[in-house]
């Protein structure tokens, strides 16, 4: 009946899927449109702000000529091709939005497929008249929407600051392509395991990979083609500025992106073919019959629901550090030529410019190493926030567990977790460098120590996330990350932005001493120590006093 | 004997909805109670303010003689709570958070947990993601039942088990009962409750409409007549006589007690056949509280 009544309709395995997609917008449509808004407004501002700020063309090429080779600049922000408002924009930008459309991408498709799925939400969905296929087209279809958005404003927006239209084009899709895929990417990391929490790491993970090989090719000489400077071409991060937006577009390089997101995209769809509604691709082993002698407490449990994700993140620190640690040495050498850099290193430090300079770059990794280690904190904290709306907390908290042992069991994992990530950034970084500059130990030594003042800052942050958790538990989630975001805004792009001293000030990242090079004062470590116990404590209290669930 | 449950005139809203509206609950130590109600009656909310879970607005609430905000922790050492939706952690598996769950509440009696999963037949091997909604509360019973708390708070808890593992649960709970142990067993399930409860509350938005042991509750109503005469009868306008349905020389309707007598006396003149009189089932007794409701006041939250 239902074929005849709609004869000109084939029941594909795509039907439904605009019924889907239209639900999956509604379901997110304030996220999605925050991160339209705050994407674009930070490319088109931060045009806008270097117009003001640097009006002339004398001003800009100073910025570029110590900005634009300087290694720890560049690891963090990518290559810098030209002079111009646009390459400078690029510059500072382009790889950094690359990311946000990244992690857009990748939290959406994974939310409205493997999440869904995980849930049993598709289940009920997959039984009424919807194709196969179409949930996953829908959760491609949902990311992609906003990064396709964020192209069309950004090749409006940036003309009307005042930019050229091809490379304000070719800069807006930059962005957009390398959104794209990581939808892609997403898409295939969705189909891998049953818990979408794991194919969000994974996801996570590639663009983590994505980051640091572009991060060192970057920051890598570029003059002799012996450096590793080639490692940026295998990350489509460095896809973005590689297409030279505003200096001779290149704009071949933006097929690279596309087709990974078109590759990645059929290869999900021939995974999802081969395998079970609610399964990955690796079957479930079965777990043990009876519990072992660690699982005995909320901090047995608590330990055991993290400890997957804690070892993704060590491997990926171990992995990352030692890899940009190694390229530190040799990245003086360099610019002994380039005199402008090398005064400015010269007045700041005592020493000599290529140990400046190599400072500035391992202080630069430190401060990294310090944002990702508040951002795994966070996130642990704020599993106690999963776990009540999950329902999950409830059968703990009615046994003899306390809500404030309870809560102590994962922000316990939180701190630790951060101080062992902090560690192994640091050792690992003193190893990559120290192995090739033949002074291992010293260098473990300091770098480790540079590493670990990051942790007052990191805890900061966390801490917040247990005050929102314990005083306004509903808007938690979103506040703790705005303020993780707030920060990266600050600590990343202030100092160019020519932020106020107050506003500076407001991140706890700030008042960490830049190590390795800078000076160490107790006095900010102690009272960082003490506004993040004050949090908690505050957090912790409010938690006592509220309703569960 | 300290009642193991003590609820007076119990208070809660979340925001303009109001949830408990003024709940008298009694559980005596050492007895089943039923706690009867549809869905969105209140039952979970006062099962979350008994394991202070929630605040209470108002009124008072004592769970085995201690304050269920206040003492929650000491008090969580006594008692064992199957939630009426079960969730676990997926990564898990059911071996493991049956432990686990235990080990919390203060110990497990080993013996007994593995006569329990032979009982339910569960595969404690399998991760938490794998199993069924009935393998998931199973789970959550075993882990229960296994523990020597001397209260359980039993929220719907055979809600997607087998007809096999529902018969299971109730020899489980008739065992538990012989061993002294008191169960409040929230359920919508009027079999389950008539089968195994020593008494009953019927709950209605928010506030309880009866209370008693089922054969009060009973009293207190009316009973069912079916009969089959030889003759004509006029039961029509009689005071007590509800729900007639006359259909040729048979009868059915339901008499108040007091009219009791007067019934059967019309119903003998006419001259009997055959003739059940039985007091009304635990289902009659809660759709007659609901129905009545539905047309007195249909703006309580149901």
């Amino acid at each position: 009946m239902t074929v005849l009544a709609y004869p000109g309709r084939a029941r594909t395995g795509l039907t439904g899927t605009g019924e889907l997609a239209r639900l999956a917008v509604r379901r997110d449509r304030i996220a999605l449109a925050a991160s339209v808004y705050v994407i674009t407004v930070a490319v088109a501002g931060t045009a806008y702000t270097f117009k003001k700020l640097y009006p002339t063309a004398a001003g800009r090429a100073a910025l570029a000529a110590t900005g634009g080779s300087n290694p720890a600049l560049r690891f963090l922000y990518g290559r810098l091709f030209g002079s111009s408002l646009g390459s400078l924009t690029t510059w500072r930008y382009g790889i950094w939005a690359g990311i946000f459309a990244a992690l857009v991408a990748i939290f959406v498709v994974i939310r409205h497929t493997r999440s869904d799925e995980e849930a049993g939400r598709l289940e009920l969905v997959g039984s009424t008249s919807v194709g196969r296929q179409a949930a996953l087209v829908a959760g491609l279809v949902t990311a992609a929407a906003p990064i396709v958005a964020v192209s069309v404003l950004l090749c409006i927006a940036l003309p009307l600051v005042g930019l050229p239209a091809a490379g304000s084009a070719a800069l807006a899709l930059g962005i957009g392509c390398c959104g794209l895929a990581f939808t892609g990417v997403a898409a295939v990391a969705a189909q891998l395991t049953s818990s979408a929490r794991t194919a969000r790491g994974i996801a996570l993970g590639v663009l983590g990979v994505a980051f640091v090989l572009r991060g060192v090719g970057d920051a890598a000489p570029q003059a002799g083609a012996s450096g590793p400077s080639w490692l940026s071409w295998a990350s489509p991060l460095a896809w973005i500025q590689l297409a030279q937006p505003f200096a001779a577009e290149r704009w071949w390089v933006l097929v690279l992106p596309l087709a990974v997101a078109v590759g990645g995209t059929g290869l999900a769809f021939e995974l999802a073919a081969r395998r079970d509604q609610g399964a990955g691709l690796l079957p479930d082993r079965p777990g043990r019959a009876t519990a072992s002698a660690f699982l005995r407490g909320p901090f047995g449990l608590a330990w055991r629901l993290q400890r997957g994700a804690l070892l993704g993140w060590v491997t990926g620190y171990a992995f990352t550090f030692a890899a940009s640690g190694a390229a530190a040495k040799g990245i003086g050498q360099l610019f002994g030529t380039s005199t402008a850099l090398e005064h400015e290193f010269t007045r700041l430090g005592g020493l000599g410019a290529q140990a400046a300079i190599t400072n500035a770059y391992l202080a630069a990794l430190m401060l990294l190493a310090g944002l990702v280690a508040a951002a795994y904190a966070i996130s642990v904290v704020l599993r106690l926030r999963t776990e009540e709306t999950g329902e999950v907390a409830e059968p703990i908290l009615a046994t003899a567990t306390g809500r404030i042992r309870w809560a102590l069991s994962h922000i316990g994992i939180a701190v630790a977790g951060a101080a062992l990530l902090l560690a192994v950034a640091g050792v690992t970084t003193g190893l990559g460098y120290g192995l090739r500059a033949g002074s291992a130990g010293t260098e473990v030594a300091r770098m480790t120590g540079a590493a670990l003042a990051q942790l007052p800052s990191a805890l900061v942050l966390a801490a917040f996330a247990v005050l929102v958790f314990g005083l306004l538990p509903r808007a938690s989630v979103p506040a703790a990350w705005t303020a993780l975001g707030l920060v990266v805004l600050i600590n990343l792009f202030g100092q160019v932005l020519q932020l106020s001293h107050w506003v500076m000030d407001i991140s706890p990242f700030t008042h960490a001493p830049r190590l390795p090079g800078g000076t160490v004062s107790a006095a900010p470590l102690v009272w960082l120590c003490g506004l993040a116990l004050a949090m908690s404590v505050a957090g912790l209290a409010a938690l006592r006093h509220r309703d569960i669930g | 004997m300290v009642n193991a449950i003590e609820i007076r005139a119990l208070r809660k809203s979340f925001g303009r909805t109001t949830a408990l509206d003024g709940l008298d609950l009694t559980v005596r130590a050492g007895e089943v109670h039923a706690f009867l109600g549809p869905n969105g009656a209140g039952k979970t909310t006062t099962i979350r303010i008994l394991l202070g879970l929630l605040r209470k607005d108002g009124g008072q609430a004592a769970l085995l003689g201690g304050d269920p905000w206040r003492d929650a922790v000491d008090l969580h050492r006594r008692l064992a709570y199957v939630p009426g939706d079960v969730t676990l952690w997926p990564g898990l598996s059911g071996g493991e958070i049956i432990d686990l769950l235990g080990r919390l509440r203060g110990g497990l009696d080993a013996r007994r947990r593995q006569e329990l999963t032979e009982r339910f037949d569960l595969d404690p091997t399998k991760k938490a993601r794998a199993y069924s909604k009935g393998n998931r509360q199973k789970v959550a019973l075993i882990a229960a039942l296994a523990s020597d708390a001397e209260l359980l708070l039993l929220d719907e808890p055979t809600a997607g088990l087998d007809p096999l593992m529902e018969a299971a649960f109730r020899d489980c709970v008739t065992d538990e009962r012989h061993d002294g142990r008191t169960i409040l067993l929230s359920s919508h399930i009027l079999a389950e409750a008539e089968a195994l409860a020593d008494r009953v509350t019927i709950i209605r938005g928010g506030r309880a409409a009866e209370t008693g042991t089922l054969a009060e509750m009973r009293h207190l109503t009316r009973d069912s007549v079916d009969a089959e005469l030889a003759g004509p009868v006029t039961l029509d306008g009689l005071p007590g006589v509800h729900h007639l349905q006359a259909d040729g020389l048979r009868v059915r309707c339901e008499v108040d007690h007091a009219a009791l007598d007067e019934v059967l006396g019309r119903l003998h003149a006419a001259g009997i056949r055959s003739l059940t009189c039985r007091p009304p089932t635990l289902e009659e007794l809660f759709l007659r509280h609901y129905s009545t409701e539905r047309t007195v006041a249909s703006g309580v939250p149901g």
